[in-house]
């Protein structure tokens, strides 16, 4: 249809001011598009865009000591490294210290370079008292005096590393590496790398979630894409009615089903398959059990309105051309269906390792994913810039599998039941 | 598809065995949602089935966990918030919603793309990130711990739904009616609602319906950015699991899931109601 309408551009007029008319009024269409957008839009940006957007920078803005040491913080970021700072930053630091004790902010200065270096929360809070009745002008002597860790290295680059604006230490620590005492990137002592793991694990548990949603959705979207539509209709309920009912709802059922006295221990007891309660509730078997049963729906509504389109003569033909069923199913059916397949599986492993609720609710302490990690951060810990940074590392991984899904099959492609 | 008469031992195998496996998958499916029903009127505080349950003895069933979400101030807060949270972001997505997706429909909308990743986005973002950034912007801005706020964030969470639905219904809309509308004198508005808006209902009816149930069961943003006065069931539903379980949690269960299936019933009816008044055969 659009190549048969004539545009300003495609249209072989000879008339200048007919054409000039014409731009005209498709810039007036132009407009008027937009404005119907726009309320929308920015109604977009405001309530969800900019936040997003402002929060993401917490995981790289680093304003503690520029804020409330500018000086201290301007004379550290020249510091080299190499040896121990001289004269002018030590006193500059002290004075700088003693300040903050009296305006209250030593507190939020400490945390911050403990989360640096641990130790300093102490060593900072202790000091500025002491050199608060500090009359000399040997802050160097003294300050080595007062304790000995001033005298170490990594006291001062914990200073360092905040002394600028912008930072990556959160980015590192979401990946468990830090700076060490020379400015380099080195990992995190084993003891306190939780993150990658936490990474890897969320990815494990998403694969095997959407394996489990492509095992069990495939053959049930076959089965609805070849019935006849009466009975198609009934059993479409059957994955309808799921994909309806509150998250919440679903994962209490799961609760129910399988804690340690519930409806399947008690089954296979009575059955006799068991003598004891399995554990399947509180870790990691809870968490892809339920999120298998939440999103399966996902999976099966795009893959059955795929092979809803694929028509049956492909594999009579196939078959009356000789091919076993194994065969032409391998060959003709499951590569036309795999557009569906492979849209759905995306959007169920997009979905899952973002997951949030389930995990908190049902995953006990192994079964948590990186979403409850940067809750924990946000809520608990308020380690912001770390929580921060997780974010915005889980929104990268989610936002290319987005850019994948969307090449694949189009945003506007998404179907809703 | 039936068997065919001529069928070998090895695709009779198949036919059945394909058969057999999707009834376990819609077991699967079905089962936990099925089971809390009857659990919800356990006469005791427990989780499981009782002997009594299991002989269908009137004496082990009751009401009483019914009673109890009447009887509780909380639940009949959260009850109210939901309601008056859930209807007021579906009319705000609603109409926002739906002029947007007239102007993305039309063939002079430029960067059209960008424009629908853009109001896509919400339903992609992982919630936690959304909340999280919710909650540091809307305490800036005083709409933290506000209805405003809340009503506002599950707004922009139901947009997808009804950006997907209102476009969809206007793939097939014939520009030509409108045109027609605005030949035989009409002026846009009238247009709009005599025309345009009769035959896209279908679409936006269903769109508000999925930003209703989005919010209905949203809980991350709410734990995230409301205060006490504004939570809502699944806010509830949230401590009474973390909490303690008690039955009371299953009857609220069992009300939803009865509240989901109307939603569903009247979505799949509208959705063939739009497809037979497009003209789509199934």
């Amino acid at each position: 249809m659009s190549t048969s309408v004539p545009t300003a551009d495609n249209m072989q007029v000879n008339d200048p001011q007919l054409k000039g008319k014409l731009k005209k009024a498709e810039r007036f269409l132009k407009i008027r598009a937009l404005l119907l957008v726009a309320p929308l839009v920015l109604f977009v940006l405001f309530t969800f865009v900019f936040p997003l957007t402002e929060m993401l920078y917490r995981s790289i803005h680093n304003p503690i000591l520029v804020d409330n040491m500018p000086q201290a913080a301007a004379l550290i970021r020249e510091w080299g490294q190499v040896e121990l700072p001289g004269e002018d930053i030590f006193s500059e630091v002290g004075k700088a210290l003693v300040i903050a004790r009296e305006q209250k902010t030593i507190g939020r200065i400490g945390n911050r370079l403990n989360s640096e270096h641990s130790g300093m929360r102490s060593l900072t809070t202790k000091s500025a008292r002491k050199l608060g009745k500090y009359t000399g002008d040997d802050y160097k002597t003294y300050m080595l005096g007062l304790d000995k860790r001033w005298g170490e290295m990594e006291t001062w680059s914990a200073f360092k590393v905040l002394s600028s604006e912008y930072t990556m230490t959160h980015y590192l620590a979401a990946f468990d590496m830090q700076y060490n005492a020379k400015g380099e990137i080195v990992p995190q002592p084993e003891d306190r790398q939780i993150y990658i793991d936490m990474l890897l694990k969320t990815l494990k548990l998403s694969l095997m979630v959407t394996v489990f949603c492509v095992i069990l959705g495939y053959p049930l979207a076959y089965l609805l894409s070849v019935l006849p539509s009466s009975k198609s209709n009934l059993l479409m309920i059957l994955v309808l009615l799921p994909f309806w009912t509150s998250l919440l709802v679903r994962t209490s059922a799961w609760i129910v089903m399988l804690q340690s006295k519930g409806v399947v221990n008690s089954l296979l007891l009575y059955l006799g398959i068991i003598s004891e309660p399995l554990d399947m509730m509180y870790n990691q078997i809870g968490t892809v059990v339920a999120m298998t049963h939440i999103l399966l729906p996902f999976l099966i509504l795009p893959t059955y309105s795929v092979m809803k389109s694929i028509s049956p003569v492909y594999m009579h033909a196939a078959r009356s051309l000789g091919a076993t069923p194994a065969h032409a199913f391998i060959k003709v059916y499951f590569p036309q269906s795999l557009p569906g397949l492979s849209a759905g599986a995306i959007l169920v492993f997009i979905l899952s390792i973002g997951y949030y609720i389930t995990p908190a609710l049902v995953g006990g302490r192994t079964g948590q994913m990186i979403s409850n990690l940067i809750a924990y951060h946000m809520q608990t810990s308020l380690n912001w810039g770390l929580g921060a940074a997780l974010a915005g590392s889980l929104l990268i991984v989610v936002l290319v599998l987005y850019g994948i899904y969307n090449r694949l099959v189009g945003a506007s492609q998404l179907k809703l039941g | 598809m039936s068997l065919p008469v001529h069928a070998d031992a090895l695709e009779r195998f198949t036919y059945y065995g394909v058969r057999f496996f999707c009834a376990l998958v819609l077991l699967f499916l079905i089962v936990p949602i099925l089971i809390i029903m009857p659990l919800s009127f356990n006469a005791e505080p427990f989780f499981t089935f009782t002997e009594g349950m299991l002989k269908l003895d009137a004496e082990a069933y009751s009401l009483r966990w019914y009673q109890n979400i009447w009887d509780s101030q909380e639940w009949r807060l959260s009850i109210k918030n939901s309601l008056i949270i859930g209807s007021c972001a579906t009319v705000l997505a609603m109409t926002l919603g739906t002029v947007a997706a007239l102007g993305l429909s039309q063939r002079h909308m430029p960067f059209k793309g960008a424009i629908m990743g853009l109001l896509i986005s919400p339903m992609i973002v992982p919630l936690i990130i959304s909340a999280a950034s919710m909650y540091f912007f809307f305490t800036k801005v005083n709409l933290a711990q506000t209805y405003l706020g809340v009503i506002m964030a599950h707004a922009v969470l139901g947009i997808p739904f009804v950006i997907i639905t209102v476009t969809a219904t206007l793939v097939g809309f014939d520009e030509n009616l409108t045109k027609a509308s605005a030949s035989l004198g009409a002026n846009p508005r009238y247009t709009f609602f005599k025309v345009t808006f009769p035959l896209i209902r279908p679409g936006v009816i269903s769109g508000a319906l999925f930003a209703f149930a989005t919010s209905f069961d949203e809980v991350v943003v709410v734990l995230f950015i409301a205060g006490t006065e504004q939570r809502t069931i699944p806010r509830e539903m949230w401590s009474g699991m973390r909490e303690q379980l008690s039955p009371t949690i299953l009857a609220v269960a069992t009300l939803l899931i009865v509240f989901s299936t109307l939603l569903l019933l009247t979505v799949e009816l509208l959705r063939r109601r739009s497809d037979r008044i497009r003209g789509v055969v199934e």
